[in-house]
């Protein structure tokens, strides 16, 4: 894919710009829109979203390596989330974590050969009172179990 | 006023519209405290006497008095939805719920201290009420109640920009001057402070950091009133709290009630009871951060700062985590130790490394190879630790681990070999190519 933006999109990005006092602050929000539509932050994106914004690359790469939600390699279409913190650990979210990785046969931070499904093993959600916690891409499904977790990734396709 | 007044999460439908919130009394308090002077607004947050949500207490009508009154620079207010403390859950209850009672707390704050924008910074896995927040906020600029058209709405001449920010996941920027590199397009890497944020906060201005629930507890104030507000609860720590349940309870969630209700009610009463009717063994009071409760001490404990600060522990965010008997303690504090190593910026020593060597030291506890000399090397890094670092991150890892060996050493006993391992400190202390060969006394 070319690693560009179209009107519309620079103008989201110009309306993001508008919202800080100094361009460099729309970095955040600028990663967030260049994720949503290439995938992954890679170093071309990188080099993109700095020419975008007057920043340096080593800038943007380090902004984009502090944060886990940037992906600096591609992941599945569906990304799979599962919480093991406390709260969850606690309800036998870590037993729930060991399923799902066996079910995809990947492991944490890995993606499947035909990039489906991604798999994270991820920090307090703040979703603790609906322990266990299953996450895809952006959508939260709590008190999950071991079969509803099965038949909520058999319906994905 | 009634007992565990609903004063941040009212019941009442739909109460994130626009529509419904004014049908309800809404910016009503907005347009109360709009016509005071500055100084009676700050007085009258001093008087309610409220305390910061976010977890360290701080009284919120005196940081506000700490802005400058006249300043050259524009002076902003950071509202800081990063929740990601292990254990919280509630201000994406504010998000979905009461998001205009966060804009019109957030006016009040921005009208007392003469500030320029506000920012609401919410953590990026909030993906779904960053939207909620982000429509209340579009409705209020239509409704004309914030941005230019606010200075016709309110008769004053006073505007204020509220803009929301998506985080990208990372616990740090939750720590004030973290969210302010964080926001200003920098790696999230603490501040050393001072200079405090009211003097040079974001891009350089003055600003105000406070926590979601706090601000969105503002309009109460001047609903009831600050001699009303100050009435409620626990003495020393006014209020309503959202308290998060969760863990080993029957049924767990969010629950505005006072400030000082009994531990022992909040589980009973309030959330069912504990799991298959099972003994408690552990209870974290407020979010993982905060040394822990044994279930053996908890009869008669308060939930409020001055209660538990005399047990050496924090109300922090009021994220309750039970445990039932069952549970493994050590693997919980190894669970902790991962989530502090996994979450430190990097920038200090002590916080770094210390976290990094204490889930190594945990992970061989909890395979059964760890010494009873483990459990003291444990103790010693949480005190290298704690104290010795830029933000209260360190502390905020110590703090738990340290209270965990503490009260549960027989649970750490239990694991750990009763002949010293020497293969497992020689593990340790061979990664060192300087170390010097080890003496073992018998
Ligand atoms: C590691 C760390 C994480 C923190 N995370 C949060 C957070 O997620 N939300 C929050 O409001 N405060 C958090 N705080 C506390 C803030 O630094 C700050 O004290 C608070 O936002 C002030 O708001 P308040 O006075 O209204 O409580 C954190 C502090 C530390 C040291
Ligand atoms: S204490 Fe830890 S998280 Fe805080 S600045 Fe130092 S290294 Fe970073
Ligand atoms: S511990 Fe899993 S969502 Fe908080």
């Amino acid at each position: 894919m070319e690693i560009k933006f179209n009107e519309s999109e620079l103008a989201e990005v110009q309306m993001h710009i508008d919202k800080y006092p100094i361009k460099k602050s729309a970095i955040m929000p600028v990663l967030w829109m260049a994720q949503k539509k290439f995938g992954y932050i890679s170093k071309e994106v990188m080099m993109f979203v700095g020419e975008l914004l007057d920043l340096p690359y080593s800038h943007v790469y380090g902004v984009a390596t502090f944060y886990t939600m940037y992906f600096k390699k591609p992941m599945g279409r569906h990304h799979v989330q599962v919480c093991t913190n406390v709260s969850c650990m606690l309800l036998k979210g870590d037993e729930l974590f060991d399923s799902v990785s066996q079910r995809l046969g990947i492991k944490h931070n890995e993606c499947d050969a035909e990039g489906k499904f991604s798999l994270e093993e991820v920090e307090c959600m703040g979703a603790c009172g609906g322990a266990p916690l299953l996450v895809i891409n952006e959508d939260f499904y709590e008190n999950v179990d071991i079969d509803k977790v099965n038949s909520i990734l058999d319906s994905l396709n | 006023m009634t007992k565990n007044p609903k004063l941040v999460l009212p019941e009442i439908e739909n109460y994130h519209s626009y529509s419904v919130y004014t049908a309800n009394g809404g910016y009503n308090a907005a347009r109360k405290a709009l016509k005071q002077t500055q100084d009676e607004v700050i007085n009258e947050v001093k008087a309610s006497g409220l305390r910061g949500r976010g977890g360290a207490c701080f009284p919120t009508g005196l940081k506000w008095s700490f802005m400058p009154k006249v300043s050259e620079k524009p002076k902003y207010l950071a509202i800081n939805g990063d929740e990601s403390e292990p254990g919280s859950f509630k201000d994406r209850q504010i998000f979905e719920f009461n998001p205009h009672g966060l804009i019109e707390g957030a006016l009040i704050a921005g009208y007392a201290m003469g500030i320029k924008a506000a920012y609401i910074y919410i953590r990026g896995e909030y993906h779904k009420w960053v939207n909620c927040m982000q429509d209340a906020v579009d409705e209020a600029y239509a409704a004309g109640v914030v941005g230019e058209k606010m200075k016709a709405t309110f008769g004053i001449d006073f505007a204020m920009d509220i803009y929301v920010h998506k985080g990208a996941g990372a616990y740090i920027c939750g720590e004030e001057t973290s969210l302010m590199n964080s926001m200003e397009g920098d790696r999230a890497y603490p501040r050393f402070k001072p200079p405090f944020p009211a003097q040079v906060g974001l891009w350089g201005c003055p600003t105000t950091v406070n926590n979601v629930e706090t601000i969105a507890t503002v309009p109460a104030i001047f609903n009831v009133g600050a001699s009303e507000y100050a009435k409620l609860g626990a003495q020393g720590h006014a209020g309503t709290l959202l308290y998060g349940v969760s863990g080993h309870v029957n049924r767990p969630g969010v629950y505005e009630l006072e400030t000082g209700i009994l531990l022992t009610d909040l589980i009973q009463d309030v959330c069912g009871g504990v799991k298959n009717n099972k003994r408690i063994k552990a209870i974290i009071p407020g979010g993982s951060s905060m040394p822990p409760l044994r279930g053996d001490e908890i009869e008669g404990i308060k939930m409020d700062e001055e209660s538990l600060k005399k047990l050496g522990t924090h109300i922090g965010t009021a994220g309750v985590m039970v445990m039932d008997e069952d549970t493994d303690i050590v693997k919980v504090t190894l669970r902790i130790a991962h989530f502090y190593h996994h979450e430190s910026c990097g920038q200090c020593t002590p916080c770094r490394e210390g976290c990094g060597w204490m889930e190594k030291v945990l992970k061989r506890i909890n395979k059964g190879d760890g010494t009873s000399q483990d459990l003291d090397l444990l103790l010693s890094v949480c005190d290298n630790i704690e104290g010795n670092t830029i933000c209260a991150l360190g502390d905020a890892a110590a703090w738990p681990i340290r209270g965990f060996i503490l009260k549960f050493r027989d649970e750490f006993e239990a694991k750990v070999k009763k002949n010293r391992s020497f293969q497992a400190l020689n593990v340790v202390h061979g990664r060192r190519e300087s170390a010097k060969t080890l003496v073992f006394e018998n």
